[in-house]
């Protein structure tokens, strides 16, 4: 890196160590897409001709396994059930950690590190530890079988990490426009939505994109609580489709390709958010 | 020097007990604060205790609990030999992702550095196998793995080489943890690469010129200087590892429901099967009680002992 001479020694002596890494990273490239890539081709071809060449590419591609999946009721209730219940999880992580995130970073009161710690006690423990007490208390409140219980629960065990990140957030935004806006009359709630918000935007894109991601993917919460296929959302879906059909590779290729193709293409639009909502994260935490 | 302080800290207006200021101070606390505490006390908290109340119950989730076993659940979990293969089948997975994942990751952090060309590309690729769900990710894997070379891209691979035969994978008891645990990598080790990289971005790059113009080489600058300027990443990184393969649950009930003859079983999937397949909601309670208390001790541990000097933050 501080090399400043051009000699041909030195040239040959930079250029190696690239050529080895981009070796290093194009093997661990074709280890994560061929996967992917299998899949996708096994869902582009019939069930006979997955049979008969299961790992060659396409060609001509048969496009009649997503056609059959499209045509089905129930993957489009799937669909949905997955839309409603990551709408209402982002939405409620997004209004109940912002209230919360604002009165930690802005406001004083007694106890105030109490309460925080307390509510970022969920950092030291994953959700599949506490699910089997949550079933006990959602079967209690008879709300088996409801989308609402599944966005609750998925709500509140985003406000610990959720918390944190936007904490950091709110605290970086200026105080002298808290003073200022005081100054002109604004109250405490109107500078938060007027003034604070709008300018957080970033910060709650990127945990609105991460809570999207975890909301979309998440299995146990859905499988515990859910028991009518007709509220099922989509892992639960593709988890049953698999068992149902095992014997038809390429329709199970299709359905699999399918349900993991929002989330691609939702990542590829939103990976600048998702990437700093993680990383801001771990390194506050 | 006796300056008098004018002006106060910022957070405390000049306001008065009583005043309506005031009052509408805390009237905003106590309502911002509302939702989220309503929340996780009554989906977290409140769940927690319910669970320890009917651990001590024998209770099939019919009708209310009322056959009083008292800590009997507990002794029957530490002295049955299937928790606790579970629980060394967790630590096996706990120590291979900070031997064999995590350095990984980190190495390759480090390989794709500030400023190679097509390192948000590599990122990018990297990290998607984070993106798509852990049910996607399992059933790829189990075709992958499958034992007929004419399904599985693996043993396809492996009947190539002469003289090696098709594996079982994650029908062998010897090859399942393996197997899992390759599938545990292949998801996530693209998320520890990209909490190294975010890091590595907040290290200035001058620090390690330096030690190079020192006479450093490349590998004595990345364990002296990048990889000690990196400790905090480090240490989360191995906290969520080490939480996350306690409790992983998705992959491996999917991929083998702990089998075969409870190879591959973990604290959750022990779990699940107990709670919701024999439906003892009492023992389940029990065992996630269990798991509550080996991640809480772990963290509460860790967090103290890895309580180091923050190198970054005295730069």
């Amino acid at each position: 890196m501080v090399t400043v001479y051009t000699r041909k020694r030195d040239v040959i002596k930079k250029k190696l160590p690239r050529f080895f890494q981009y070796l290093v990273l194009s093997i661990i490239t074709l280890i994560v897409l061929v996967p992917i890539v299998i899949m996708v081709f096994g869902a582009l071809k019939t069930r006979g001709e997955m049979f008969a060449h299961p790992y060659t590419p396409p060609i001509p591609a048969h496009w009649e396994n997503f056609a059959l999946i499209l045509k089905t009721p129930s993957f489009w209730t799937l669909l949905r059930n997955s839309l409603i219940v990551m709408l209402g999880s982002t939405l409620g992580v997004l209004i109940v950690c912002s209230l919360a995130s604002f009165i930690f970073a802005r406001m004083q009161f007694r106890g105030k590190d109490l309460a925080f710690n307390f509510l970022t006690l969920g950092l030291m423990f994953p959700i599949t530890v506490a699910i089997m007490p949550v079933y006990l208390v959602v079967r209690q409140m008879h709300l088996i079988d409801s989308l609402l219980a599944v966005i609750l629960v998925q709500t509140a065990f985003g406000i610990s990490g959720n918390i944190l990140i936007l904490r950091g957030f709110f605290t970086a935004i200026p105080m002298e426009l808290q003073d200022a806006a005081y100054i002109d009359g604004c109250n405490t709630f109107g500078f938060f939505w007027r003034i604070l918000l709008p300018l957080a935007r970033p910060a709650l894109a990127a945990i609105g994109a991460l809570t999207m991601i975890v909301s979309w993917n998440d299995l146990l919460t859905p499988l515990v609580i859910l028991n009518r296929d007709t509220l099922w959302t989509l892992p639960l879906g593709t988890m049953q489709f698999q068992g149902q059909y095992s014997s038809d590779l390429a329709l199970t290729a299709a359905f699999v390709t399918l349900s993991a193709l929002p989330a691609i293409i939702f990542y590829l639009f939103a990976e600048r958010q998702i990437v700093s909502g993680l990383t801001a994260g771990a390194l506050k935490g | 020097m006796n300056i008098p302080q004018v002006r106060r800290d910022p957070l405390k207006r000049q306001t008065r007990i009583g005043s309506p200021r005031r009052v509408q101070d805390h009237l905003t606390i106590f309502l911002f604060l509302l939702p989220a505490f309503v929340l996780f006390l009554l989906l977290i908290i409140y769940p927690i205790f319910r669970a320890v109340y009917f651990s001590l119950f024998n209770w099939n989730g019919l009708g209310p609990a009322t056959v009083f076993v008292g800590l009997n659940n507990f002794k029957q979990i530490l002295t049955d030999q299937v928790f606790m293969k579970a629980v060394a089948n967790c630590l096996l997975i706990v120590l291979l992702s900070l031997t064999i994942q995590l350095p990984l990751a980190l190495m390759l952090a480090i390989m794709v550095g500030r400023d190679l060309p097509g390192r948000a590309f590599f990122r990018a690729i990297f990290f998607m196998p984070y993106v798509l769900s852990e049910v996607i990710t399992a059933i790829i894997w189990m075709g992958l793995f499958s034992p007929d070379p004419e399904r599985g891209f693996i043993n396809a691979l492996l009947v190539l080489v002469p003289g090696v035969h098709a594996q079982n994978f994650l029908g062998d008891m010897n090859q399942v943890l393996a197997c899992v645990f390759i599938v545990l990598s292949w998801k996530y080790f693209g998320l520890h690469m990209l909490l190294y990289m975010a890091g590595l971005q907040n290290i200035p790059k001058e620090i390690e010129e330096a030690a190079m113009i020192d006479g450093a080489n490349r590998w004595q600058t990345v364990r002296n200087v990048t990889i000690p300027l990196l400790g905090s990443t480090i240490r989360t990184t191995v906290l969520l590892s080490v939480l996350g393969s306690l409790t992983q649950f998705n992959l491996i009930w999917i991929m083998t429901r702990g089998g075969p003859v409870n190879a591959s079983e973990v604290m959750s999937t022990y779990m699940y099967r107990y709670a919701f397949i024999r439906f003892q909601l009492g023992y389940g309670s029990a065992v996630a009680l269990v798991m509550l208390a080996i991640c809480l001790v772990f963290s509460i541990v860790y967090l103290r002992l890895a309580r180091q000097p923050d190198y970054l933050g005295s730069i």
